[in-house]
C-alpha cells in the first residue's frame, strides 16, 4: 500500500509539470502579444512595452520563463497578473464561490444520480428505467448553455422563484439553481453508469448467493450490490470534480456568478497570461489528487484490489 | 458449473424468491427464443463474425433506424443545404421583425420558424448551420481516432519503457479539460474558420480514445491466436493490423460515436463563448448566443437553433448507445 501510494505520487510529478508546461507554451508561445494588447488601439512606447516585458519576465526564452515560475510557485508565489494584482489574491477571491458551487452540484449529482441509477437498474424495463433513460439522453444532448437559459427562464422569468442570475454570489441559496444546471450533465452519466453497473452485478455468483443465502432485500442491495456496483462510479467521480470547475466557465458565464469560471473566461479573452495559468495549474492539481484519491479508494470499495 | 453469463440458465430453472431482483428479464427470454429457432446454415455462418452479429442486431433496434435516419439527414443537409430552403441565410431584412412570429402555414418556406434579430430566416440558418456542426463532428472524431488509436495501440503493443513514456503524454493530455484547453487554444488566433477549431478539438481531445485502445490491445495482446500469429512468424505491422486491430476497435468505435454528439457540443459552447466559429460562418453556437438579446420577447429566436443542436447531439449519442449495445451484449 504505502509503496503503491508512493509510485502513484511519482508518477504524478511528471504529468503535473508537463501539464503545466503544456498549458505555459499554450498561453505565452502562440500569437498575440499580451503585452501590446494591454494598450489597446492605442500605439505603445516601445521603451514601456520593454520594461513591462522584463517587470513580467516575458523578455526571455520561454523555458527561463517556465523555470522562473515554477521557483516562485513553490514559494506559494502565482505571479503577479498585468493589472498588478496577485494573482493568488485573484484566486482567494474567486476559489471559495467556485468550490462551494461544485461542490452543490457534485451533492446533487451523487444523491439524485445514484438514486436514480438505482432505481432504474433494479427494475429494469420499468416505466421507471425507461423513464430515467429517456430523461438522461435528453439531459446529455442538451448543451449546458440552452439548459441554463431553460433553467433561467422557467424558474426565474415564468415562476419567479429565484432572480435570472446570482446577485450576491457568497449566497449559498443563490447557487441552487446553477449547482443544478452545473450538476445535471454529470447526474445523467452517473444515473447511467449506476444503471449499467447494477444490472452486471445482478447476475453475478455473490449476488445469488446472497439470496439463496436468504438476507433480506435491503442488505443485498445495500451491501453487496450497491458497494460493487460504486466501483466505476467512482472512477467517474473522481475525475468529474475537476470537470466541473473547469465547465463552471458557462454556468458562472451566464448566472453571473463570480467565481473562477467567470475570472478564468475574462482572463483568457484578455490574454491576462500569469492568471489563466495560476487558475490552470491550481485546476490540474485538483484533478491529479482527485485521481489519486479515487485510485485509494478502489480498495475500500473491493478489498479483491490490492496494491503491491 | 453452468456458465454464468448464459441468462437462459436462469430462465429455465427459475427460483422462487429471486423474481424480485429480476435476474434475467426480457433479453434472457429473447436470447431462449433465438437459440430455438433451426439454425439456417447460411446464417450461422454470418452470426460467427461479430460485426455480422452486430449489424443483424443493429438493424431491429428502432433507435439505431431513427438515429441513422437523422444523421443521414443532417448530412445530407450540411452537403445541399440549398435543397432543404430557398432561402439565403444571410440576407437580412429588417421588414422581416423578429417579433412577427413562426408562421406554421409557410411550410419550408423563409418564414417557417420566424426570424431573427437582425431579420434573417430562422429556418434557413437552421439549415445552413448544419453544416459547420457535421463537419466539426466528423473531422475531429476522424483526426482523435487516428491520433488516439495509433498512440493507444504502440502503448498497448510495446508496452514498458513505450507504455509508460505514451500514457505519461496522455496523462498530461488528459489533465486540461477539453473546453478550458481549446479555449486558451482558440483565443490566440484572431480569424477561425471550421478547420481551426477542427484542428484544436483534435489535438486535445484524442486521450480518450488512446486510452480505450491501450487498454483493449492490452487484453487482445493475451489471446491465443496472436500468439499463434507469433508462432506462425507473423511480423509486428501484421499482428498489429491483422491480428489485433479487428479485435480491438469496437470499443473504440463506440467511444468516438458517442464523443462526435460532445464535439458538436463543444463547437457550439465554444462558439456560444465568441471563441470558436465567427460570422460569415454558420453556426448554431453563434445563432444561440445573439439570441440571448431577445429571449424575453422572442424565445422562438433560440429554441429553433438549441433543438436542431441538441437533436444532432442526441442522434449521435443514440446511436453511440445502439452500436455498444449490439458490439458488447454483456454491457445490456
Amino acid at each position: 500500500m504505502g509503496s503503491y501510494v508512493l509510485r502513484r505520487v511519482l508518477q504524478m510529478i511528471p504529468v503535473f509539470f508537463g501539464t503545466t508546461l503544456l498549458i505555459f507554451l499554450m498561453v505565452y508561445t502562440l500569437p498575440g502579444d499580451p503585452v501590446s494588447a494591454l494598450f489597446g488601439d492605442k500605439a505603445a512606447d516601445p521603451a514601456v512595452v520593454a520594461s513591462i516585458k522584463h517587470k513580467y519576465y516575458l523578455d526571455q526564452p520561454i523555458w527561463k520563463q517556465y523555470l522562473h515560475y515554477m521557483g516562485n510557485l513553490f514559494q506559494g508565489d502565482f505571479g503577479t497578473s498585468f493589472t498588478g494584482r496577485p494573482v493568488s489574491d485573484i484566486m482567494a477571491d474567486a476559489f471559495p464561490v467556485t468550490i462551494r458551487l461544485a461542490l452543490m452540484a457534485f451533492a446533487f449529482e451523487l444523491v439524485f444520480g445514484l438514486l436514480l441509477g438505482l432505481v432504474s437498474g433494479l427494475k429494469r424495463g420499468s416505466i421507471q428505467d425507461t423513464l430515467v433513460l429517456v430523461l438522461t439522453l435528453l439531459v446529455i444532448s442538451i448543451p449546458v448553455f440552452v439548459l441554463a437559459y431553460i433553467a433561467q427562464t422557467v424558474f426565474a422569468t415564468n415562476l419567479g422563484w429565484v432572480t435570472p442570475t446570482v446577485q450576491n454570489s457568497k449566497d449559498l441559496s443563490q447557487l441552487i439553481l446553477p449547482a443544478v444546471v452545473l450538476g445535471s450533465l454529470s447526474l445523467a452519466f452517473v444515473a447511467r453508469l449506476t444503471r449499467t453497473s447494477i444490472g452486471e452485478n445482478l447476475r453475478a455468483d455473490y449476488m445469488r448467493t446472497a439470496v439463496a443465502k436468504g438476507l433480506p432485500r435491503r442488505t443485498i442491495v445495500t451491501r453487496h450490490l450497491l458497494r460493487n456496483s460504486l466501483i466505476p462510479v467512482v472512477t467517474f467521480l473522481g475525475t468529474d470534480l475537476g470537470a466541473l470547475m473547469g465547465g463552471a466557465i458557462v454556468t458562472e458565464g451566464i448566472f453571473n456568478v463570480q467565481g473562477i469560471g467567470n475570472v478564468l473566461y475574462r482572463a483568457i479573452n484578455q490574454k491576462e497570461g500569469p492568471t489563466v495559468v495560476g487558475i490552470v495549474t491550481v485546476l490540474v492539481i485538483v484533478y491529479l489528487v482527485a485521481s489519486l484519491v479515487v485510485d485509494l479508494l478502489y480498495a475500500v470499495l473491493d478489498p479483491r484490489i490490492r496494491y503491491a | 458449473m453452468p456458465d454464468i453469463h448464459d441468462e437462459s440458465s436462469f430462465e429455465r430453472h427459475p427460483k422462487p424468491g429471486v423474481d424480485h431482483l429480476d435476474y434475467a428479464g426480457e433479453q434472457g427470454m429473447a436470447v431462449e427464443q433465438e437459440t430455438l429457432v433451426e439454425p439456417d446454415p447460411e446464417k450461422r455462418e454470418e452470426a460467427r463474425s461479430l460485426w455480422g452479429d452486430a449489424w443483424r442486431d443493429l438493424r431491429r433496434r428502432p433507435i439505431f433506424l431513427i438515429s441513422a435516419v437523422l444523421i443521414l439527414l443532417l448530412i445530407v443537409m450540411a452537403i445541399f443545404p440549398g435543397a432543404f430552403t430557398d432561402a439565403d441565410p444571410r440576407k437580412a431584412d429588417l421588414v422581416n421583425d423578429y417579433l412577427k412570429r413562426p408562421d406554421w402555414t409557410d411550410f419550408f418556406g423563409a418564414g417557417w420558424f420566424g426570424y431573427d434579430g437582425q431579420g434573417r430566416s430562422i429556418y434557413a440558418r437552421v439549415v445552413y448551420g448544419a453544416r459547420a456542426s457535421i463537419t466539426v463532428g466528423i473531422f475531429v472524431t476522424a483526426i482523435v481516432t487516428l491520433l488516439g488509436g495509433l498512440c493507444g495501440m504502440v502503448a498497448g503493443y510495446f508496452g514498458g519503457p513505450v507504455d509508460a513514456l505514451l500514457s505519461r503524454i496522455i496523462d498530461i493530455f488528459f489533465g486540461i479539460p477539453l473546453l478550458l484547453g481549446a479555449l486558451v487554444l482558440l483565443n490566440a488566433f484572431s480569424t477561425r474558420t471550421v478547420w481551426t477549431v477542427v484542428v484544436a478539438l483534435g489535438v486535445l481531445g484524442w486521450t480518450q480514445i488512446a486510452r480505450v485502445m491501450r487498454g483493449a490491445v492490452l487484453t487482445v495482446k493475451q489471446a491465443d491466436y496472436v500468439m499463434a500469429g507469433r508462432a506462425l512468424g507473423a511480423g509486428t505491422g501484421r499482428l498489429m493490423f491483422r491480428h489485433i486491430l479487428p479485435n480491438a476497435v469496437a470499443p473504440v468505435i463506440v467511444v468516438a460515436t458517442i464523443a462526435l454528439g460532445g464535439y458538436i457540443a463543444t463547437e457550439a459552447t465554444l462558439s456560444f463563448l465568441g471563441i470558436g466559429l465567427q460570422d460569415p460562418t454558420i453556426s448554431w453556437g453563434i445563432d444561440i448566443s445573439s439570441a440571448q438579446k431577445v429571449i424575453r420577447t422572442a424565445p422562438y429566436v433560440l429554441f429553433f437553433p438549441a433543438a436542431a443542436l441538441s437533436i444532432t447531439v442526441l442522434a449521435f449519442i443514440m446511436l453511440g448507445d445502439a452500436v455498444r449495445d449490439a458490439l458488447d451484449p454483456k454491457l445490456r
